[in-house]
């Protein structure tokens, strides 16, 4: 259902700590970023940390980096290659999901306002519980499934065009910035796979080597599972790799009313 | 252990064209539905004789009444050209950030000029007033 307000355990406090910058800041950036601390039994609350620019690197993650090195070590995070490809450091910046080691500080205009991806169990500061993203993504079953043998002498070969069709959808990290950006799956989160499960539930619907696609189309004909998109579009306007989940579920709806003659 | 707290959403979500023009088209979809009541309630009046038809239409007739037509005018616009839009959308047509976003500019725009239109002919043209 859609309920616009948090539960009275979620409500953001702001009167969080601050911590200013040192004197001699040259470069001096604000950020408000959410923390929550489990072992407390407070409600979040928005911290604000006065960082030099000057002396910090160019992105988002740098900066918490240094928050995190310099300030203050309990700001909790989740992070890894620092260059897009992991998808461990997707958050909300800015008011809208990405990935913050890609994220340019000179890219936003005033503070920089830092949560959790949206619409999620909080686990820490800015860690999620993914565990139902990751349920929903095994739910379409993201592996080949065939009921021929393979060939003895080679592998199930593609041609280019075939390869092509899977390339684009190939490149999801699950990173979740999609799904939670997706005020569909705010509301329906339980019963809407989401954007990124529907991309790799496409990516396995065209592969030229799968022999499941009729029943991972049934699996997907549900007025919930699938047809809880909208085309509101959020999903492709969050996504850090440059994917398009809107397209590649207008795709499987289309594919179900083909098959439909 | 305390429940998790869930994290905010649409009051930290930017409120970009997205989600304004799907939220614009769901509201003017539910604002159409409750206008075709009144339209209903208006046929009834004139099944149910001059009486009745004349009483309907004098409050029709009313200011509020032709703001909320004006309203409904308006919804009308944007919900057909942005049912457009979807349209193109179930053929695999404009999905790309770029043209998602200039279509939404373009059923905005053309939203405003047919209701310009049609108010002109109604409210200017004396179609409303009886």
């Amino acid at each position: 259902m859609s309920t616009f307000r948090l539960p009275p355990n979620s409500r953001v406090r702001r009167d969080g700590k601050v911590y200013k910058a040192a004197s001699d800041a040259r470069k001096v950036r604000t950020f408000r970023i959410y923390r929550f601390d489990p072992d407390s039994g407070e409600n979040p609350r928005l911290d604000t940390y006065e960082v030099d620019m000057g002396a910090c690197g160019p992105m988002v993650l740098d900066a918490l980096i240094k928050i995190k090195n310099e300030v203050d070590s309990t700001l909790t995070f989740r992070r890894s290659c620092r260059e897009g490809i992991c998808g461990s450091c997707a958050m909300n910046i800015d008011g809208l999901n990405t990935l913050a080691c890609t994220k340019a500080c000179d890219d936003i205009k005033g503070d920089v306002a830092i949560y959790p991806l949206p619409h999620m169990p909080v686990v820490k500061d800015l860690v999620p519980d993914l565990t139902q993203f990751y349920a929903q993504y095994a739910a379409v079953k993201p592996w080949l499934q065939t009921r021929t043998p393979a060939p003895p002498d080679r592998e199930r070969l593609q041609s280019k065009a075939e390869q092509e069709k899977i390339d684009r959808p190939s490149a999801c990290i699950l990173c979740a910035c999609c799904s939670t950006s997706c005020p569909s799956y705010w509301w329906n989160s339980d019963r809407y796979l989401g954007p990124a499960a529907l991309l790799s539930a496409y990516r396995w619907i065209v592969d030229s080597r799968d022999e499941a696609t009729g029943e991972r189309l049934d699996e997907l004909e549900d007025p919930f599972r699938l047809y809880r998109c909208h085309t509101i579009m959020n999903c492709t306007e969050a996504c850090p790799k440059d994917l398009n989940p809107a397209k590649t579920i207008a795709e499987i709806k289309k594919l179900l009313a083909e098959r439909q003659h | 252990m305390r429940p998790r707290p869930m994290s905010p959403h649409a009051s930290v979500y930017r409120f970009q064209y997205t989600m304004i023009g799907s939220l614009t088209h769901r509201m003017t979809g539910v604002g159409m539905s409750v206008g075709l009541l009144v339209l209903v309630a208006w046929l009834a009046a004139a099944a149910g004789g001059a009486d009745a038809y004349a009483g309907t239409t004098a409050v029709l007739s009313s200011l509020v009444f032709k703001v909320l037509l004006a309203l409904w005018l308006l919804a009308f616009c944007y919900h057909l050209f942005n049912g457009i839009r979807h349209l193109a959308w179930d053929l695999i047509y404009g999905f790309e950030r770029r043209e998602a976003r200039r279509s939404f500019r373009m059923v905005v725009a053309a939203a405003l000029i047919l209701f310009a239109a049609l108010a002109w002919l109604l409210f200017c043209r004396g179609g409303a007033a009886p």
